[in-house]
């Protein structure tokens, strides 16, 4: 179970992730995209993802990841993303509540390279009892 | 002209085993109900299903080809309501449409429609997009 006092906490990803052209070719050859030059709207969750995994597995926050399931998502792309972007995540858990034993928590995952805000993504996952 | 109500001609997308394994190795998403039907049939899934982040990487390119570019997403957001089950051997459909919902300025917004097979697949799936 989550630890009640992490939500509406924000954690910042301890490393940075960067960003590569052969990231963004595989990411546009499965949708057929010729476009290369700069990455497809969703890849962003390539990064929010991992990074917000890593931040909220710590064992006092709690969220198990392993039986979680995507309820919804949402981009805000202030930019598009580029091969070199280096890109420092911070996680915040927005909400967070139990319906049928099920966990249901909101995270909010803003990615942000030399300093400014390039996507933030919001993601409701599951953790299904 | 693009005017409230326009609605944004259907498009269809396939999707089969091998296209979940790309998006596998391209998206780092490795759970194994997109690859292993015993492992999904365990775990009470009917089948193996596609990333609901691939059913949405489809629903952008649908997005991005209409307003020309990758770039001119500015929002994008959807509910992953029911899975896209993939069996074995086959190409199911991902069939998108939209309709224009609201202008902004050089914003547009669009509501957007997903199923496969006949079956609603996301729900209040929206984007915005600047053109």
């Amino acid at each position: 179970m989550l630890n009640p006092d992490s939500v509406g906490r924000t954690f910042d990803g301890a490393e940075s992730v960067t960003v590569s052209q052969s990231q963004i070719d595989a990411f546009c050859a499965v949708i057929d995209e010729k476009n290369t030059s700069v990455a497809p709207p969703t890849f962003a969750i390539r990064i929010s993802l991992d990074q917000s995994q890593a931040i909220l597995s710590a064992p006092e926050i709690g969220l198990d990841w392993s039986r979680l399931v995507h309820g919804d998502q949402k981009f805000d792309i202030k930019r598009p993303i580029v091969a070199g972007d280096s890109f420092t995540c911070s996680s915040t858990i927005e909400s967070y509540r139990v319906a049928a034993g099920n966990e249901i928590v909101s995270v909010r995952s803003d990615l942000f390279a030399a300093n400014a805000l390039v996507v933030s993504t919001w993601s409701t996952l599951v953790v299904r009892a | 002209m693009i005017e409230v109500g326009m609605k944004i001609e259907e498009r269809v997308f396939y999707i089969d085993r091998a296209m979940l394994k790309a998006y596998a190795d391209a998206s780092g998403d490795q759970n194994p109900i997109h690859q292993n039907e015993e492992f999904a049939r365990s775990v009470g899934l009917p089948n193996v299903i596609s990333h609901g982040m691939l059913t949405m990487a489809l629903v952008g390119k649908f997005v991005s080809d209409w307003a020309g570019s990758s770039s001119a997403v500015k929002e994008f957001s959807a509910r992953f309501v029911k899975p896209v089950i993939v069996p074995a051997d086959q190409k199911v459909d991902l069939t998108v449409s939209a309709t224009v919902s609201e202008i902004n300025g050089d914003q547009i917004k669009l509501d957007i429609s997903a199923t496969s097979a006949g079956v609603k697949v996301l729900g209040m799936s929206k984007a915005v997009v600047q053109k």
